[in-house]
């Protein structure tokens, strides 16, 4: 009897500890604003704080939504978080994802809706020395491509699959780092980076031989935009399950006319949004933040229909090219079309008009882009 | 004084052994049959070690707090998380080995797999724990972050000590036990008395273990779960900026060791008295 005690005592306070951890309650979602208070709301990034996501950032700390009366807080992502997943689970109640990647958790079984399409276009580059060779997809034959593969490399495939390159046999495919490094020291022939980052990375980068910057001329880029093979990005997701509560509905409508404000804001006052970022603590610095806000400007506006609505034609590539294309191991990224509500204006465009009526220009048609200098290490 | 003068001769021999690299290795780096087997030993690939010192004296940003002080801070961050990871992980480890001292079954049931538990690959594991834990909440505290870091470390710092201190409270002589038992003293005296001095020995180099475990799992549990303020952080974030400044990588990874010499040193200094204590122990057992 005694002997036990110990072991007792053990098993006591393990189940002590485990009934500690408790669950949190999680609340059903109450009508926004009904009774004055702020409606708290989790938006999930897909990475640090940087001025791709400036226009959520500015519409937190210039109170867009607060206008809206939510209080939202803006989840970071993190090298294994994956925003779909996070909204699936319930821990954020919107997420900011890529539409192949998503669709493609859609596929596995993620309830979850793209209410709007922030970014119209695309922005993945191919970036080759200006010296090298290279000036469209078909010269891509023979060559060393490097790419980021997880998902991220379907705009790369089916822009070589177009040229009649096949991916599979006439390149060697080269899987990527997060930085430029690999083609600055010619490991590669070409690279993928995104216009607002990587590539401005190689623009940062001092070029040993004269002492000076790289410059545009250095390079040669391949925008996917161009060669037809673009896919969209960064959409605004909303759970399907909850849609049908007509209180997330109201609240999701809320979330875009901050959400469009916030945006709108950044591409009038870019400087005082890539301020915004800078004071969130990113690492990266204040003209690489610029470039930045200056790149993703572009691929939102000029923005015909209005910012976040989904184009038919843009989304059909997406999702033929989802379903087509097939990388290096013969993989696609859906294996049938999205079933059910994949995608829904209903939403923006009742957000839009809302920022309409509140004197928002939600299409920045005479929407001019900078000309940002960038400083070395983009300091 | 020796032992400061051999880590400085250490310190000198890396540094000599960086440098002459440098200076002899071809910076395109030394490829043969199409594997490079030599690494690059050009600036971008390796940056003299005099540019990271320098790189630590120089602002992390334009106007910003210079590189050492934002390491250090992200540091004593981390080594918050890596005290309760360790911490935690310890008191697992130990309870475990106690159970699995006591309970022959428990032994035979659980040693399989707290083993197993460690061929799980962590960043598998890191975004469950992330993702377990944003629903769960410390009675009235909330969950934050950082605890689930801690768990992280905890995970891989409590195998260690489980594995060594079972070692060790096993590790008592026949006579020593059979002393014990004509004294009819029971089981829990026995663990007290005779089994947890026994032990010591082996307990120390196990919480060292654990130590560089909990260090690894802070960190790697930081860059899993993108969690803001630690040297995980930090590193993912400086090696970013590799492209364009690659003496700044080279300042996180440096803190990151920093960090796992602090946790040594902390471990031995909680080494040293008990372990002059021991003495006296073994003393009275044998």
């Amino acid at each position: 009897m005694r002997k036990s005690r110990l072991f007792t005592a053990i098993l006591a306070a393990s189940a002590l500890v485990v009934g500690a951890c408790g669950t949190a309650d999680t609340p059903d979602t109450p009508a926004p604003g009904a009774d004055g208070a702020l409606t708290p709301i989790k938006l999930q990034l897909q990475w640090f704080f940087q001025s791709q996501f400036a226009g959520y950032i500015a519409a937190v700390d210039k109170g867009f939504y607060k206008d809206q009366g939510l209080d939202v807080q803006l989840l970071e992502g993190g090298v294994d978080i994956v925003p779909q997943t996070v909204l699936a689970q319930g821990k954020a109640d919107y997420a900011v994802a890529w539409v192949p990647k998503a669709l493609a958790s859609r596929e596995q079984g993620a309830n979850i809706t793209d209410v709007a399409q922030i970014f119209a276009r695309s922005g993945t580059y191919q970036v080759a020395w200006k010296d090298g060779g290279i000036t469209s997809p078909a010269d891509f034959a023979g060559k060393k491509i490097g790419n980021w593969g997880f998902g991220n490399e379907f705009e790369l495939f089916a822009g070589m699959t177009k040229a009649g390159v096949d991916p599979g046999k006439d390149v060697t495919l080269v899987q990527q780092q997060f930085d430029m490094q690999a083609l600055l020291k010619k490991e590669i022939d070409a690279a993928q980076a995104m216009s607002y980052n990587e590539y401005a990375q190689l623009l940062e980068a001092k070029n040993p031989q004269t002492g000076k910057l790289y410059t545009a001329d250095d390079f040669t880029v391949i925008d996917w935009k161009q060669v037809g093979s673009a896919m969209l990005q960064d959409a605004v997701w909303a759970n399907t399950d909850k849609l049908g509560d007509p209180a997330y509905q109201q609240q999701t409508v809320k979330f875009l006319v901050g959400t469009i404000k916030g945006w709108a804001y950044c591409r009038d006052n870019p400087q005082d949004c890539r301020d915004l970022v800078v004071a969130k603590g990113s690492k990266l610095g204040k003209s690489h933040q610029l470039w930045q806000v200056n790149e993703v400007n572009k691929l939102i506006w000029p923005a015909g229909a209005g910012i976040g609505v989904v184009d038919e034609a843009a989304w059909k590539q997406t999702v033929d090219i989802s379903q087509n294309t097939r990388n290096q191991t013969g993989d696609t990224v859906l294996t049938a079309a999205p079933e059910g509500e994949a995608y829904t204006n209903d939403y923006i465009q009742q957000a839009l008009s809302q920022a309409k009526a509140d004197g928002v220009d939600v299409t920045g048609a005479d929407f001019q882009p900078q000309t940002v200098e960038l400083a070395e290490g983009g300091a | 004084m020796r032992r400061l003068l051999a880590a400085l001769a250490g310190l000198a021999g890396f540094v000599l052994l960086w440098e002459g690299y440098k200076l002899v290795g071809n910076p395109e780096g030394t490829v043969l049959f199409g594997t490079r087997v030599l690494p690059r030993a050009d600036d971008l690939s390796m940056p003299h070690l005099l540019d990271v010192a320098r790189r630590l004296g120089r602002p992390e940003l334009a106007g910003g707090d210079p590189v050492w002080q934002v390491v250090l801070r992200a540091c004593v961050f981390t080594l918050g998380i890596t005290a309760a990871g360790f911490a935690l992980g310890a008191v697992v480890g130990l309870l475990l080995a106690v159970a699995m001292q006591r309970f022959r079954i428990v032994e035979r049931g659980l040693l399989p797999y707290v083993i197993l538990s460690q061929t799980v690959p962590l960043v598998a594991l890191a975004p469950l724990v992330a993702g377990w834990s944003g629903n769960l909440s410390l009675g009235p505290w909330p969950w934050r972050d950082w605890m689930t870091v801690s768990v992280i470390a905890a995970y891989l710092a409590f195998f260690p000590v489980a594995v060594g201190m079972l070692r060790g409270l096993q590790s008592t002589s026949a006579a020593g036990v059979e002393l014990m038992r004509s004294y009819a003293a029971g089981w829990w005296r026995t663990l007290v008395l005779l089994r947890l001095p026994a032990a010591l020995p082996y307990l120390f180099p196990a919480l060292r273990l654990a130590g560089a475990a909990a260090v690894v799992g802070a960190v790697v549990g930081e860059i899993s779960t993108g969690t803001r303020g630690g040297i995980g952080r930090l590193v993912i974030e400086y090696s970013r900026e590799a492209t364009s400044d690659p003496a700044k990588v080279y300042t996180a990874m440096l803190g990151a060791a920093l960090l796992g010499l602090l946790v040594a040193a902390a471990v031995s200094l909680l080494e040293r008295p008990l372990m002059r204590h021991r003495r006296h122990v073994e003393v009275a057992t044998l």
